[in-house]
C-alpha cells in the first residue's frame, strides 16, 4: 500500500460509519451467512427476489471497515438487478480486488472500483470479497459462505 | 553499575537481528509481535547454519563419529532446556513440534488412557485454542465434560469457586501460564496445588510465559508444562513437553516408528524408555540445537534483566496508550506480561493493523486463536502489541504515533 488513504477513501469510511441497507429482511426468499475464519468477520445477508430480480437486500454482522463498506455499497449496487447481472458484478468485483480486471474493457462496477486499492493488500482481499461471496451463495440457494 | 542489574542495551541487541536493522516499507521496522513469533538473533541462525553445513546427519543412528557428535549436540540442547525450566531430569524433556503438539500428546496419550465417560476436564476461560481443542476432541471421544474457570472483566481468573469447580470427576486441569490474548500472568502455583491436592493432573501452556518469566517446573508443581521454540527466540518446528516422570512412564506411546523402539518383531514391539518413547522418527535436529542456542543467548542477556526490561516497557506502553482517547486496553490484570491488547472506538482491529503495517509497525490484529476470550470481552478482535528485550521506548512512541494516525484517517 503506497498510502493507507488510497484504500481508506472517504466513501469507504463513510459507508463503514453509516452502512446502508443494514438490518434483516423478515420474511425473505433467500439468505446466507458469510464467515471469514481467518479474522472472524461475519455477515448475514437476507434478500427478497421477485421475478428474477433482487427486489430488496439487507445485511447484518460485524467486520472491518473494508468488509462493512463493501457490504453497504454492494447491497446498494445490486438492488433491482437481475440474478445474472448480480453474478456478473460479483465476478467483476473479485477480479477488481485481485488486480485482474481489465480496466479498458467495459464492466458494471461503477463506483465500486474505489475498492481497487485492496489489490495491494492481499490479506485484506477476503474482507472486501466476503459480502460478494455471501451473495453468490445466497443466489445459489446455499446458506453458508466462507472465504476459505 | 552492576552488570547483573544494568538495563539492557537495546541498540546493541538490535544489531543481532538483521530484520530489525533492514528498512520495511521504507521505514524502520518496529516489531511488536514477538508473542506471535520471536525473531531469531544472529548467533542462533549461525549455530543452526553451522550444524547444517558441517555437522549434519541423523541422531541416535549408527556408529559413525558424525552421528555420535550430532547426537551429543542434540542431547546437549535437551539438557539446556532442562536447566532452563529446572526439570528434574532430561528424560522428562520431550521434543515436540511446538506447544500445540505437546498439548495434543498429553490429551491423546495420557488423556485417552485416563479420561472416561462422565469425567470432567477443567480449563481456564483464557486458554488459547491449542489448550481447548485437543480436550474437546478427547471429551467428544470419551463422553467427558468440559468445565471452565471464569475470568473477570479485568482478565483475571475468578478462583472463588475453584474448590467447587474441581469435583471428584475432575481428571485434568488445562491452564495457560500467561494469556496470549490479554497478557495476564496466572497464579499457576496456587491453582496447581489445589488441583494436585484433589488428584487432578495439571497441563500448563507455557508458550507465552517462557519468553518473559523465569520458569521452574518443580516450583510450580505442575504435571505437564509445554512451550515452543519460536516464541523463545528460537526456530519454528521445535517445542517441548516437560512431564512428571511417573506419568510419562505410565503413558502409552503416541506416535509409532523408528527411534522409539527397543525391538520389533511381527508378534510384538517393545519401546525404549524416556524420552525416546515419545520421539518417533527423525526429529528436527537443527531446530533443537537452535533452541539450545537461543536459551544460551537469553541467559547471556540475563533472564532477570529481560523480565525487568519487559516490566518497564509494559508500564510505559500502558501509560502512553491509555492516554489516547477512545483506546481501551483489554486485560488489566495486576500481574501481566509485556503484552497489550487494545481496541479503538468504532475502528476494527484489522483496519488498525493494516494502517500500523504501513507505518512499519508489526502487531497482531485478530482473535489471537482465543475466540472464547474475545467472546468473554465482547469484542470481535483486538490489536495486540507485544514487547520484548530488543524493544525500547522509541518503539512504544512509534506505536502511539501510528495509532493517532489511524484515528486521524478514520476521523
Amino acid at each position: 500500500m503506497s498510502d493507507p488513504r488510497e484504500l481508506y477513501q472517504a466513501v469507504i469510511l463513510e459507508h463503514n460509519k453509516k452502512p446502508r441497507n443494514f438490518g434483516r429482511l423478515d420474511p425473505c426468499t433467500h439468505h446466507a451467512d458469510g464467515h471469514n475464519p481467518l479474522c472472524g468477520d461475519q455477515l448475514q445477508l437476507t434478500l427478497n427476489i421477485e421475478d428474477g430480480r433482487i427486489a430488496d437486500i439487507k445485511f447484518e454482522g460485524s467486520g472491518c471497515a473494508i468488509d462493512v463498506a463493501s457490504a453497504s455499497l454492494m447491497t446498494g449496487a445490486v438492488k433491482g438487478k437481475t440474478l445474472a447481472e448480480a453474478e456478473q458484478m460479483a465476478g467483476e468485483f473479485r477480479a477488481l480486488v485481485r488486480g485482474e480486471l481489465d480496466a479498458a474493457a467495459p464492466h458494471h462496477l461503477g463506483r465500486l472500483t474505489l475498492f481497487e486499492g485492496v489489490r495491494n493488500l492481499p490479506v485484506r482481499v477476503k474482507c472486501a470479497v466476503l459480502p460478494w461471496a455471501t451473495l453468490s451463495s445466497a443466489l445459489k440457494g446455499e446458506s453458508q459462505a466462507s472465504t476459505e | 553499575m552492576n552488570t547483573a542489574t544494568a538495563p539492557l542495551d537495546t541498540a546493541r541487541i538490535r544489531a543481532d537481528f538483521p530484520l530489525l536493522t533492514s528498512p520495511f516499507h521504507g521505514k524502520r521496522l518496529v516489531y511488536l509481535d514477538s508473542a506471535v513469533s520471536g525473531q531469531m538473533p544472529a548467533p542462533v541462525i549461525e549455530r543452526m547454519g553451522r550444524y547444517e553445513r558441517l555437522e549434519h546427519t541423523n541422531v541416535h543412528r549408527g556408529v559413525s563419529t558424525l552421528s555420535q557428535e550430532a547426537t551429543d549436540r542434540f542431547e546437549e540442547a535437551r539438557e539446556k532446556v532442562r536447566a532452563f525450566v529446572n526439570a528434574p531430569s532430561a528424560k522428562e524433556v520431550i521434543w515436540t513440534r511446538g506447544t500445540t503438539e505437546a498439548l495434543n500428546l498429553v490429551a491423546q496419550s495420557w488423556g485417552r488412557a485416563n479420561v472416561q465417560a462422565g469425567d470432567e476436564i477443567l480449563l481456564s476461560a483464557m486458554e488459547h485454542h491449542a489448550n481447548i481443542v485437543p480436550w474437546q476432541m478427547l471429551a467428544q471421544e470419551k463422553g467427558a465434560t468440559i468445565k471452565v474457570i471464569p475470568m473477570s472483566d479485568a482478565g483475571e481468573l475468578v478462583l472463588d469457586d475453584l474448590d467447587r469447580l474441581i469435583t471428584d470427576r475432575t481428571k485434568v486441569l488445562g491452564l495457560t501460564h500467561v494469556s496470549n490474548a490479554l497478557g495476564t500472568i496466572n497464579p499457576v502455583k496456587a491453582i496447581v496445588a489445589k488441583a494436585r491436592a484433589r488428584g487432578v493432573v495439571s497441563v500448563i501452556d507455557g508458550a507465552q510465559a517462557v519468553p518473559h518469566l523465569p520458569v521452574d517446573v518443580q516450583d510450580l508443581g505442575c504435571d505437564f508444562y509445554a512451550f515452543s521454540g519460536h516464541k523463545l527466540s528460537g526456530p519454528t518446528g521445535i517445542g517441548v513437553l516437560c512431564g512428571r516422570r511417573e506419568l510419562l512412564e505410565a503413558m502409552p506411546p503416541w506416535h509409532g516408528g523408528g527411534n522409539m523402539i527397543l525391538s520389533v518383531t511381527w508378534e510384538k514391539t517393545t519401546y525404549i524408555g524416556l524420552p525416546g518413547k515419545f520421539e518417533a522418527g527423525t526429529p528436527p535436529i537443527a531446530a533443537a540445537i537452535g533452541l539450545g542456542a537461543a536459551i544460551d543467548y537469553l541467559k547471556a542477556l540475563g533472564l532477570d534483566r529481560i523480565a525487568a526490561h519487559d516490566a518497564q516497557l509494559l508500564a510505559y506502553a500502558t501509560e502512553k496508550l491509555s492516554a489516547i482517547p477512545g483506546l481501551r486496553i483489554l486485560g488489566t490484570a495486576k500481574e501481566k506480561a509485556s503484552v497489550i491488547s487494545f481496541v479503538l472506538d468504532g475502528i476494527h482491529a484489522h483496519d488498525v493493523g493494516s494502517i500500523l503495517d504501513h507505518e512499519g509497525i508489526v502487531v497482531r490484529a485478530g482473535h489471537h486463536c482465543a475466540q472464547p476470550v474475545m467472546d468473554r470481552m465482547k469484542v470481535p478482535a483486538t490489536t495486540r502489541a507485544s514487547f520484548t528485550y530488543f524493544n525500547d521506548a522509541s518503539d512504544v512512541d512509534a506505536l502511539v504515533a501510528a495509532v493517532l494516525k489511524v484515528k486521524e484517517i478514520f476521523g
